[in-house]
């Protein structure tokens, strides 16, 4: 079980309203990641969520269950930090027992548990240490560890992987990926990072100053986003948004195209214009290129290794079915 | 200060420091030592001489001296524990956000500006007297009869009028461990089921125990050596209920002027102070390691 329903949501810090009303429902087993912008209210939307803050306005209901009013602790939900918030004093073992002994669980069966957390989280051997005495990674892991004992309806992950670094922070994200293929709980994920949110969420909510810009599944925002806000957000390098007269061309106020759906030809094209940095991948190559009379800079991904240069004339010439337009208050047409 | 030149030129430029201190340290010790076995009486200049330790034997088997460990202990012990408990309880007090915090903050730090002597005239005179100090004016406002504090329970009093000019250091202390704790951390262990209580006891509690053993370490420094509170106060007195080591020391020393014998209570004060350190350094030292 792990059904959470936000009606009306609202949360006021003073006169400042973080969280204007806001609807969302989120399955059973899902996993929900949370992405926007930093101090979009993600943070702030998963703490009313576990009960750390109060709602200014509106409902929360846990499995139908109406649980705007109670304390965290009773809600069912653990969480996972982005500092870790491990107690330092106290052994891993310590640590991840701690929730269970909270909750008066007898010795033995709270011994189990930690053993079984621990072989899923790879930590066997590190039980007796203190969270000062482990990696990064593996602290994430404790931290990890302490949420899952508890079996939980649900999960909640503010960040954990920013204070990671590249490799690492991918190694996390397929193991946190795994573990919700292994204990089908539902998780809420926020990050500000939409890498992340492409490769772990069944579903996307795409926050903007609190406000829900978009729901849906990582290929449906690729695809279809519903504004200018998301189809920047959604995709790496960014879309390209372009308005101006050729956006009238297609009868829109903008229109937005993809880096990888822009085909690049040394001589002909619909679109001149002069090749700024370039970024080689290996696989694929990205252009910066300047002086098109569209953007002030549009990217363009090219595959493999292409003979072009900085200051070389280049032309490029869009895929006319994979074009997003958007209206002039930039929602899509 | 890593290379072999850097580390002896940092050792030679140490050196007049280091050798002013020892000194400094020294010559007193000697003297002390020295006189400890001396025949030293300002009264009697001309009986004087080597005595071996019938200084010694005579401070000790002083009919005051076994009180005055027990009294110096107690007094310590006292302190220490109202002013850690006090302080906890005051820091966590004043660290929630209310109204006014910054005045509040200043009054409760105010006592410890206030020199000794004064701070315990004003107890004596404005507290505890029997006839017209507030607290009896309290009892009788009740309808109970004044009591003498200082009359009834000398060192109880001491105790807490040394506590009330502690307090606020030991709160000082305490607050600012308390406000290095990652609020994460408590958010962490409300989620874990973890009541109010059970935060303080396994958050809160270990979060502040390097806080803790810095005041108990400092103030028992300090403690061991109060004189002035029970100068002005009770003498010692009534009898000998209020009297410690040092006041022992300053009593032989300067009411009976026997140098002599107040050198040997100096060492002996000093050994007494080793013990308690040590007991100390044992039972929290390890708190003091990252
Ligand atoms: N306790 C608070 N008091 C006042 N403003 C807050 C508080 N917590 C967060 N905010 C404000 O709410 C906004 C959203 O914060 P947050 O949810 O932390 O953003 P995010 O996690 O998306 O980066 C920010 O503008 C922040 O300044
Ligand atoms: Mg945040």
């Amino acid at each position: 079980m792990g059904q959470i329903t936000l009606s009306g949501v609202t949360k006021r810090f003073g006169d400042v309203e973080v969280i204007p009303p806001l609807d969302l429902q989120i399955g059973d087993g899902e996993f929900v990641v949370f992405v926007g912008p930093s101090g979009c209210g993600k943070s702030t939307l998963l703490r009313l969520i576990a009960g750390l803050e109060d709602t200014s306005a509106g409902h929360i209901s846990i499995d139908g269950r109406d649980a705007t009013g109670l304390p965290p602790a009773k809600r069912g939900l653990a969480m996972v930090f982005q500092s870790y918030a491990l107690y330092p004093h106290m052994t891993v073992r310590k640590n991840i027992a701690f929730p269970l002994r909270m909750a008066g669980m007898d010795k033995a069966e709270q011994d189990r548990r930690v053993e079984a957390a621990a072989k899923v989280l790879n930590l066997s051997s590190y039980l007796d240490r203190r969270p000062g005495q482990l990696s990064g990674g593996q602290r994430q892991r404790v931290a990890i560890g302490r949420a899952i004992v508890r079996e939980p309806a649900a999960f909640l992950f503010d960040e954990p992987l920013s204070n990671l670094d590249a490799a690492l922070r991918v190694g996390m994200r397929m193991e946190i990926s795994e573990l919700h293929e292994k204990l089908r709980t539902t998780m809420i994920y926020v990050t500000h990072d939409q890498v992340e949110a492409m490769t772990m969420a069944d579903k996307i909510v795409v926050l903007n100053a609190g406000r829900i810009e978009q729901v849906g599944s990582p290929l449906e925002l690729y695809r279809a986003p519903r504004n200018t806000f998301v189809a920047g957000f959604i995709g790496s390098p960014k879309m390209n948004l372009v308005t101006g007269p050729e956006a009238a061309r297609f009868d829109a106020h903008t229109i937005g195209i993809r880096p990888e759906h822009i085909g690049v030809h040394p001589t002909m094209g619909d679109w001149r214009g002069v090749v700024g940095v370039s970024e080689h991948l290996g696989s694929d190559t990205f252009f910066h290129v300047h002086d098109t009379g569209l953007a002030p800079m549009m990217t363009v991904r090219a595959g493999g290794e292409v003979g072009l240069t900085h200051g070389d004339t280049v032309f490029l010439t869009p895929d006319a079915t994979k074009i997003h337009r958007f209206d002039q208050n930039g929602i899509r047409l | 200060m890593s290379t072999q030149a850097s580390r002896s030129a940092a050792r030679l430029m140490l050196s007049p420091a280091v050798l002013l201190l020892l000194v400094w340290m020294i010559v007193p010790l000697a003297l002390t030592l020295w006189f400890s076995v001396q025949r030293y009486n300002l009264l009697t200049p001309d009986r004087s001489g080597f005595v071996w330790f019938a200084n010694y034997a005579a401070f000790v088997t002083s009919p005051a001296f076994w009180l005055a460990i027990l009294n110096t202990l107690l007094l310590v012990g006292g302190v220490l524990l109202i002013t850690v408990t006090g302080g906890i309880l005051i820091a966590l007090l004043i660290d929630q956000p209310l109204w006014g915090q910054g005045v509040v903050r200043i009054l409760v730090i105010s006592p410890f500006f206030i020199m000794p002597p004064v701070a315990a005239l004003i107890w004596k005179n404005m507290f505890f007297n029997p006839s017209n100090g507030l607290f009896a004016e309290a009892l009788r406002g009740i309808g109970l009869a004044p009591f003498d504090f200082l009359g009834q329970a000398p060192l109880a009093s001491i105790i807490v009028i040394v506590a009330w000019q502690w307090l606020p250091f030991a709160t000082l202390i305490l607050l600012t461990a308390l406000q290095s704790l990652d609020s994460e951390r408590l958010e962490a262990a409300e989620m874990d089921g973890a009541n109010p209580w059970n935060r303080f006891r396994f958050i809160m509690l270990p979060h502040l125990a390097r806080a803790i053993t810095v005041v108990v370490l400092i103030q028992t420094i300090f403690l061991l050596g109060i004189l002035v509170e029970i100068l002005v106060t009770t003498n010692g007195g009534p009898g000998s209920e209020s009297t410690t080591l040092t006041f022992l020391v300053y009593k032989e020393a300067i009411l009976d002027s026997d140098v002599g014998t107040a050198a040997a209570g100096g060492v002996v004060a000093v050994i007494l102070a080793n013990i308690v350190a040590i007991f100390l350094m044992r039972a929290i030292g390890k708190n003091l390691d990252a």
